[in-house]
């Protein structure tokens, strides 16, 4: 097709021309999608780690209802965090609305639930392998989370990158609560949305191009830290 | 180095995002049709070299853009439909509704024209016709302005045409642009602002069939809103950048766009 | 290498304060896993000090043994009485070390110091352990790439960091080679000088041989024998121990 040569040919010159205004576009997509990874991970990981190595209750409940919301549709988390940052909403005071702020507790919402649920299985797999030695070491819960945190490390750091990914992508949710709002809350989705409505398909695909390639960057990048990691034996 | 700049700034954008969206700044809830025209790009650093007020618009259909000024989740509201924009003011929302300009709709079709309908100027005639010959009509169907004009003029020509939704009549249910890419992509006549189709660039083989009629008045209105409903509203600010657009040099602005030496918007704010 | 083990003797006298939690009586223990009886009724008399080698065919429950000793797990029936009355707190008191060691992912000195961490010991005790179990050259390379007989050791270190007043071995040196096998005697056989109990499982007759001051023999999930070493080897008592020590096959 015509227009997917002339999206490669526009990526590159966007790219290559330094074009302020896609650097800015993509700058406050990483910023938005990695502080929304970094605290997802920061809650999703300890009760991930929780959920896996305890025995209670209502456990399986608990594993569903974390497995489903893996599924959350992006637009229903964007209402939802829309209904209570709006200015008529429960939170309207803290005039969050059409912030990076607001989009990045609609990421967290949506992707934490992901990174809970993967990790529960990561760290479930290794706290089978340890749990009678670490029984045997008489460590208490919080020692057991803490050190399986940190030896199953490189596997979660993947862990991370799934939900990275999915708050880089995901549309629904940050164009409803930023409102894609040129130079404020303008990312790289919401941009291709726009793009793609103004029917300037080939400006939406090299947009899109871009997206791509810096999804690859990142996961090449922690690709080649879990392969240093293999070698020592410590993935 | 670089590192710290980024988890500075994003410090910044967490701790500082409220206040920064605020002082110097207003939200316009407004139709996609003048964002994706490109309209604002050549208004608003006018406006912001003149008085420092930052304008964020945030572009969705008319009845969501209504709906989140009736949260407060906006400054001023700046759509196109009247009926709904003068029930937004007679209930408090809005301070006082202002005529700023109009631009008219066309009905754009396939090359073929299977429908026949192409240099037709009585659109309820053109209408019916396609209902007739059950050639695919894609409406927006989302509430918005566009969508409430479309199913008035359908109501003059005697058609009820969501009997045949999912038939003939598909209810795409997405912004003007998207409707657009679909009803292209499956040989559907679509209805559209002529501002949209002009700086439209995904148009293939499709081009303007029905026009010329005065039902077809697209008439857009400016509303700040009232801050006896929502008192976040940024007041001042608000009423300024309303004011400029009725001004004279606003209107000329407007009058000044064009795309590929088209007029898009021709502002008729009263004097 | 005697630093190491100077440490431990000298931590023996903080602990010395408490109760010791030998000698040890078992009574009437069962354990059953649905229709499957692993232990029938299994008692059980252990001294203060040496080392009990526990012998018997595979499915003796020997493992299982052990695990209910170290309170990893909890009898169908019955008691296992420490200090004879049922200390509380025996775990913590006590190490274990697996037939397959887990090791952490990390390297070997962090496989040590997370041990003295977790329990609260002296963290600047780390390298003469590793000193004594040989393993000081590799302390910074990762713990998974040691080999065999180089985990089973590290192992030893770790459980020799917790000061166990008992330590028990599951056929800790199965699949090792000689060379490696004799090592970890040697640091086993040192820690039973200073005065940890040793509890050794093996099927390794020669390795009995060496280590044993007494051997307790399981079959049937009872204790079949109990009895030093000078007298089991040249003559067992029950039947079937003559015949594992021959080589017959026992089920």
């Amino acid at each position: 097709m015509q227009s997917i040569a002339d999206a490669l040919g526009l990526a590159a010159k966007l790219v290559l021309s330094g074009d302020p205004d896609l650097f800015e576009i993509v700058l406050l997509s990483l910023q938005v999608s990695l502080t929304a990874t970094v605290i997802a991970c920061l809650v999703g990981f300890p009760v991930g780690a929780l959920v896996a190595i305890s025995r209670f209750r209502g456990r399986n409940a608990v594993l569903i209802v974390m497995n489903a919301l893996m599924g959350l549709p992006p637009v229903v988390v964007g209402l939802l965090v829309y209904l209570h940052l709006s200015r008529s909403g429960p939170l309207g005071f803290l005039g969050l609305l059409y912030t990076p702020t607001a989009m990045i507790i609609a990421q967290i919402i949506l992707i934490a639930p992901i990174i809970a649920a993967l990790s529960q299985q990561v760290i479930e797999d290794l706290h089978s392998e340890y749990s009678e030695q670490f029984r045997s070491l008489c460590l208490t819960r919080v020692q057991t989370v803490q050190a399986l945190l940190w030896d199953a490390r490189y596997s979660l750091l993947t862990v991370g990158l799934a939900g990275f990914g999915r708050a880089v992508a995901e549309v629904g949710a940050v164009i409803i609560v930023g409102g894609n709002i040129d130079h404020l809350t303008r990312v790289m989705t919401t941009a291709i949305a726009l793009e793609t409505s103004k029917g300037d398909l080939a400006l939406a695909l090299a947009l899109g191009i871009v997206l791509l390639v810096i999804a690859l960057g990142v996961n090449a990048a922690v690709h080649s830290v879990r392969m240093t990691a293999a070698r020592q034996a410590y993935v | 180095m670089l590192a710290r700049k980024f988890m500075a700034t994003t410090a910044a954008l967490i701790i500082g995002g409220a206040a920064w969206a605020q002082d110097q700044s207003i939200i316009v809830q407004s139709t996609t049709s003048t964002a994706n025209s490109g309209l604002y790009d050549y208004l608003l650093p006018i406006f912001q070299e003149e008085t420092g007020i930052q304008v964020n618009v945030v572009a969705v259909g008319t009845g969501q853009a209504i709906r989140n000024a009736e949260n407060c989740d906006g400054d001023v509201l700046l759509v196109h439909a009247k009926p709904s924009e003068e029930k937004f003011v007679s209930a408090g929302f809005g301070t006082e509704r202002t005529d700023l300009m109009y631009n008219d709709f066309v009905i754009v079709g396939p090359a073929a024209d299977p429908a026949g309908v192409g240099g037709m100027n009585d659109v309820q005639g053109a209408l019916a016709k396609i209902a007739e010959t059950g050639v695919l009509f894609a409406s927006r169907g989302d509430d918005s302005g566009t969508h409430k004009k479309e199913m008035a003029l359908w109501a003059d020509s005697g058609v009820d045409p969501t009997a045949a939704s999912g038939a003939w009549y598909r209810e795409i249910g997405s912004g003007m642009g998207a409707t657009l890419n679909a009803g292209i992509g499956m040989g559907a006549y679509v209805m559209t602002d002529r501002a949209t189709w002009i700086s439209f660039g995904n148009k293939q083989d499709y081009a303007i069939t029905v026009q010329g009629d005065e039902d077809m008045f697209n008439q857009y209105g400016v509303i700040p809103v009232n801050p006896a409903k929502c008192p976040s509203v940024n007041v001042d600010a608000a009423q300024t950048f309303a004011d400029w657009l009725v001004s004279d040099e606003g209107q000329d602005a407007i009058a000044a766009y064009t795309v590929a030496d088209q007029q898009l918007f021709f502002p008729n704010a009263p004097d | 290498m005697s630093d190491a083990m100077a440490m431990t003797t000298a931590s023996d006298a903080v602990d010395a304060q408490k109760m010791p939690i030998l000698p040890l009586a078992v009574r009437d223990l069962v354990l059953r896993f649905g229709d499957v009886t692993v232990l029938d009724g299994l008692c059980l008399d252990l001294g203060a000090s040496g080392c009990t080698v526990v012998m018997g065919p595979n499915g003796s429950g020997k493992s299982l043994l052990l695990k209910l000793l170290h309170g990893l797990m909890q009898p169908t029936a019955g008691q296992i009485l420490w200090d004879r009355h049922g200390a509380a707190d025996v775990t913590a008191r006590q190490a274990l070390v697996f037939q397959k060691p887990v090791l952490l992912r990390r390297s070997v000195a962090a496989n040590v110091d997370f041990v003295l961490k977790v329990r609260g010991k002296d963290r600047a005790r780390r390298n003469a352990l590793l000193d004594h179990v040989g393993l000081a050259h590799k302390a910074d390379q990762p713990a998974r790439l040691l080999s065999g007989g180089e985990a089973q050791r590290l192992a030893l270190a770790r459980a020799l960091a917790t000061d166990p007043e008992v330590m028990f071995l599951d056929e800790p040196t199965a699949s090792l080679d000689p060379a490696s096998v004799l090592a970890i005697e040697q640091i086993v056989s040192e820690a039973r000088d200073s005065g940890v109990r040793i509890i050794f499982v093996t099927h390794d007759m020669g390795q009995a041989r060496r280590m044993a001051d007494d051997v307790v023999f399981l079959h049937r999930g009872c204790v079949a024998e109990h009895s030093p070493a000078s007298k089991f080897f040249p003559e067992p008592r029950c039947d079937a121990a003559r015949d594992y020590l021959n080589g017959r096959i026992v089920v």
